[in-house]
C-alpha cells in the first residue's frame, strides 16, 4: 500500500444530532506516519468525528472513508485495521487478562507480548478484575490493549484525561513509540499541556467545520510565537507575560519560534476566516 | 528534557545532541540513540526528532548509515564549536554588551574578572 496516501479521507460531510448541525461541510484527510491532535471547543464535534471515522456513527451526507472503504460500511476488513479509545468506558466484570483475549481475536496485528510490557509500563496488573480497577488504572489498560492491536488507525478520545502525573508521561512516550510510519493516530484533547511536543499535524474544528489542519512546521512557518515589550497591533492573540507581551503574530520574516497549542489555539478562535485562508 | 518556551522543539534537541557530542559523551564516530529512541526518551513525536536529525545530517554532525542508524561524523566537533561561536558572538554577546551598556560596567573590568577566572582555573 501507498504509504502516502491519506488513510483517512473526509469529504464534504455533514452531520446532526436532529437539529441540532454538528459539521455542516467538512472535509480532512490524515496521512500515515502522524500523531494528530483533534482540538476544539465543547460541542465542536470532536468526538462525533472520531466515532464517525470508525463507523460508529452514520453522517447525513458526504463520504468518510478509511483506507478506501466507507467507515459507514463497517467493512470487516476496515474494523480489523481501526480501533477507537473512548474518553468513558464501561469495564466488564472479567479479568483484563480474559479481556484482552478474546477482544484481540478481531485483529490481525495484535501483539499480546507487547500488551504485557506496555502494562509493565503503565504499572497495570492484568491479572485484576478490570471493573475493579481505578479509573486511571482501566484508561491504561485499555490504552495498552489499543496500542498493542497495531490497527493502522487509533483514534483516541481524551487518553489523558483521568491520568496521575507520571502517567501522563508514560503515556507520551508509548505513544511516541508505537507511532509507526504506516500508522494514523488521532488524539483529541482539551488538555494540550498533556500532549504537547506529541501531537503534529494539528486539526482545529469549530462550528462551521475545519479551521486548520497543519503540521508543526507549517505553522511555524506561518506564525510567529514571540514576547516583546509592546502590544503588535497586527498580533492574532497577545497576552501579557511577564516581560511584555506574549503574542501570536504574522511570521512574514521565517523567524523560527516554539509553536505553543495554547496560544495557536486562542489565536485560531480570534481569527476563523483569515487562519482558514492561511492554512489553505 | 526541559524545554525552552520559545526556540522550536527540534532545534533545543539538536542543540542538546550537539552538547552531548562537544561533551564526550557521545564520541565522533560512534552511534547514537535512534530517532524513535530519543522519541521516546524526550516524551516528543518521532518525526520532530527525524527533523533535528535531518538538519545534524545537512550540516555534517551526524550521518545515517543505512539500516544500523544515526553515528556522530568525523570532525563533528570542530562544526559545532565554529557554528557555536558564531551564534555565540550574535547571540550572548550581544546581550551581554547591551546588560554591560545599562549596568555600567567596562571592558576593563570583564577583563579583570575573565583573567580571575583563568587564572583559578576554572575552564
Amino acid at each position: 500500500m501507498d504509504t502516502n496516501n491519506p488513510v483517512v479521507k473526509i469529504d464534504h460531510l455533514k452531520f446532526n444530532y436532529k437539529k441540532h448541525i454538528v459539521f455542516e461541510d467538512l472535509s480532512l484527510e490524515m496521512e500515515p506516519g502522524r500523531i494528530y491532535g483533534l482540538l476544539g471547543e465543547n460541542g465542536v464535534g470532536k468526538t462525533t468525528l472520531l466515532r464517525t471515522i470508525c463507523g460508529l456513527l452514520r453522517a447525513e451526507s458526504g463520504e468518510c472513508t478509511v483506507m478506501g472503504m466507507r467507515s459507514a460500511s463497517r467493512n470487516p476488513e476496515m474494523l480489523k485495521d481501526i480501533y477507537f479509545v473512548p474518553e468513558l468506558f464501561v469495564a466488564p466484570p472479567i479479568s483484563v487478562k480474559r479481556f484482552i483475549q478474546s477482544n484481540s481475536l478481531l485483529y490481525p496485528r495484535w501483539d499480546a507480548a507487547q500488551f504485557y510490557k506496555l502494562c509493565l509500563t503503565f504499572d497495570v496488573d492484568p491479572s485484576y478484575r478490570f471493573d475493579k480497577l481505578s479509573h486511571g488504572q482501566q484508561k491504561k489498560a485499555l490504552i495498552a490493549f489499543a496500542l498493542a492491536l497495531n490497527t493502522r488507525v487509533l483514534l483516541m478520545d481524551e487518553p489523558s484525561n483521568g491520568l496521575d502525573i507520571p502517567s501522563k508521561t508514560t503515556l507520551r512516550r508509548v505513544i511516541s513509540e508505537c507511532a509507526t510510519e504506516d500508522r494514523v493516530i488521532a488524539i483529541s484533547t482539551h488538555q494540550v499541556r498533556d500532549l504537547e511536543n506529541l501531537i503534529d499535524p494539528i486539526i482545529i474544528l469549530d462550528r462551521s467545520g475545519m479551521i486548520l489542519n497543519a503540521n508543526i512546521e507549517q505553522i511555524s512557518e506561518r506564525l510567529l510565537f514571540t514576547v516583546s515589550p509592546t502590544p503588535d497591533p497586527g498580533a492574532y492573540w497577545s497576552e501579557t507575560s511577564l516581560n511584555g507581551y506574549y503574542q501570536v503574530v504574522p511570521n512574514h520574516d521565517g523567524l523560527p519560534s516554539r509553536v505553543n497549542l495554547e496560544a495557536l489555539f486562542n489565536a485560531t478562535l480570534r481569527n476563523k476566516e483569515t487562519f482558514k485562508k492561511l492554512f489553505k | 528534557m526541559e524545554f525552552d518556551q520559545h526556540k522550536p522543539i527540534y532545534l533545543q534537541i539538536a542543540d542538546a545532541i550537539c552538547e552531548r557530542i562537544l561533551t564526550g559523551t557521545w564520541p565522533e564516530g560512534e552511534r547514537i540513540p535512534s530517532v524513535r529512541e530519543c522519541g521516546v526518551s524526550l516524551e516528543v513525536n518521532p518525526n520532530t526528532v527525524a527533523r533535528s536529525y535531518d538538519e545534524l545530517s545537512s550540516e555534517g554532525i551526524i550521518h545515517n548509515k543505512r539500516g544500523i542508524g544515526y553515528f556522530v561524523s568525523p570532525g563533528a566537533k570542530t562544526v559545532i564549536r565554529d557554528k557555536q561561536r558564531g551564534s555565540f558572538i550574535s547571540g550572548d554577546l550581544k546581550e551581554m554588551f547591551r546588560k554591560m551598556e545599562i549596568l555600567g560596567i567596562s571592558i576593563e573590568d570583564i577583563t579583570t574578572l575573565y583573567k580571575q577566572y583563568i587564572s583559578k582555573g576554572n575552564n
